[in-house]
């Protein structure tokens, strides 16, 4: 279906159309706040009071966005900050001390209560675990500041595992429908096989056989499909209001880092531990000073895939965070809507950065497979 | 010891913005000379971004 022939002009139409739905929705909200700052007689001089209210909210903003970065224990849309009031649902809380736990998250009570489970009581403290005694009290180490209790070894089914979970289902069903319909339509995609084969002949046509070569890209086909359709996907999911935040999470990039470690470390042929420990056509004594270099070459590599990726997505999350957050911060017709055009235009530029980060992990990760299983060239004096 | 950090932080930021800014001219160029080649210019211009890009962030979190 083809939505408009001008693209640009629709999405101007689109934002001139969402503008009045600001500016009505302000005013509004502004009468209601000087008709309780009537009602009540202010002890303090109103210049003063907006001036403390507009830090209050930048506090509150910046506490939102350090929130949200952070993996979480239990699944919140949203909260009524008045009444305490959560609207969300718990998730399964899984510990390892010296015995398995298992309890809902519903008793931390999004991080107010003692958790208590077979005698041993549990405190949720910037969404870590610690062991505590009956009355909850964290000891705080004095230089750093951060609490020196034991904390027990934590396997719960946290917000970020339900992502990857939801994530791993959707991509099992979806590629065995798309294997399936194959055999069905004779050899023909159908539904959303439509959609997702072009993507699966361009890892393979553009990235695997390109950098792997036509001999060897057939084994790495099955890794490199699944990191790029799962960076891909957790990236859109971090996208969409359900606030998941899995591929900004510096473990998460770490794991798949490591797993493309791994498999280059694994599959690698003579030729590549030999030009990495006996560097072929340099000078001898040469020799001894790139051998640690390569070697702490092949672990920088996916150091570098993993702070990309995590990098990448955690700046996007935070700046979009702010820009919405200064809709807040200005309340009136101007700046809302300024911030929700700014807002709309990066979080198209944010689906641009979730495919290209995608992208360059798959590209990079086949690149590290390819120097693995490069042939010795005769061609070349060395 | 903050104000070196973040000093050296951002010289880095700026020599990395430097680079991808070449690259990303530098392939523009190519592509206008050669517009077939266009695919693997942008093959070849992502990846030597991503490098660059790579070494940004490590000075950002470094500081």
């Amino acid at each position: 279906m083809v939505i408009s022939n001008k693209p640009l002009r629709f999405i101007v139409a689109t934002l001139v159309v969402c503008l009045p739905f600001f500016s009505f929705a302000n005013p509004a909200s502004e009468v209601a706040n000087t008709q309780t700052e009537v009602a009540q007689p202010a002890t303090a001089t109103a210049s003063g009071e907006v001036k403390t209210e507009t830090t209050e909210v930048k506090s509150k903003i910046k506490e939102f966005i350090d929130h949200h970065l952070l993996d979480a224990h239990d699944f919140t849309f949203s909260a009524n900050e008045e009444t305490g009031e959560h609207y969300g649902f718990s998730l399964p809380i899984i510990l390892w001390d010296n015995g398995l736990h298992v309890f809902s998250s519903s008793k931390f009570n999004h991080g107010e209560a003692i958790a208590e489970s077979d005698g041993n009581y549990y405190v949720l403290h910037h969404e870590k675990i610690y062991k505590t005694a009956a009355d909850g009290v964290l000891t705080e180490n004095e230089t750093t500041g951060h609490p020196t209790n034991a904390t027990p070894l934590d396997l719960s089914i946290t917000k970020s595992v339900v992502g990857i979970l939801g994530i791993a289902v959707l991509m099992f069903l979806l590629f065995t429908s798309l294997a399936k319909s194959y055999s069905k339509n004779g050899g023909i995609a159908s539904g959303a096989g439509r959609f997702f084969e072009p993507l699966v002949l361009y890892v393979r046509d553009e990235i695997a056989i390109p950098n792997i070569g036509q001999k060897h890209y057939k084994k790495y086909m099955s890794y490199l499909l699944t990191i790029f359709f799962f960076i891909f996907f957790l990236n859109i999911l971090g996208l969409t209001p359900l606030g998941f935040n899995v591929t900004g999470n510096i473990a998460i990039t770490a794991s798949l880092a490591l797993l493309t470690y791994v498999i280059t470390t694994l599959s690698a042929n003579k030729n590549y531990w030999g030009h990495i420990f006996w560097m072929p056509g340099v000078p001898t004594p040469m020799k001894f000073i790139l051998a640690p270099i390569e070697l702490l070459g092949t672990i920088i590599k996916p150091f570098s895939l993993m702070i990309r990726l995590y990098a990448n997505i955690l700046a996007g999350h935070v700046v979009l965070m702010s820009i919405i957050g200064l809709m807040f911060i200005f309340k009136n017709w101007i700046g809302s809507s300024l911030s929700f055009g700014l807002a709309f235009a990066l979080s198209i530029l944010e689906i641009l950065v979730a495919f290209l980060q995608a992208y360059i992990f798959t590209m990079l990760s086949a690149l590290y497979f390819g120097a693995g299983n490069e042939e010795h060239h005769h061609e070349e004096a060395h | 010891m903050e104000i070196p950090k973040i000093v050296g932080a951002g010289l880095i930021v700026i020599g990395a913005g430097m680079g991808i800014g070449r690259i990303g001219g530098s392939a523009m160029d190519a592509i206008a000379r050669q517009p077939e080649a266009s695919g693997k210019i942008q093959t070849a211009m992502l990846i030597a971004a991503a490098l660059i890009e790579g070494i940004g962030f490590a000075a950002l979190f470094a500081s």
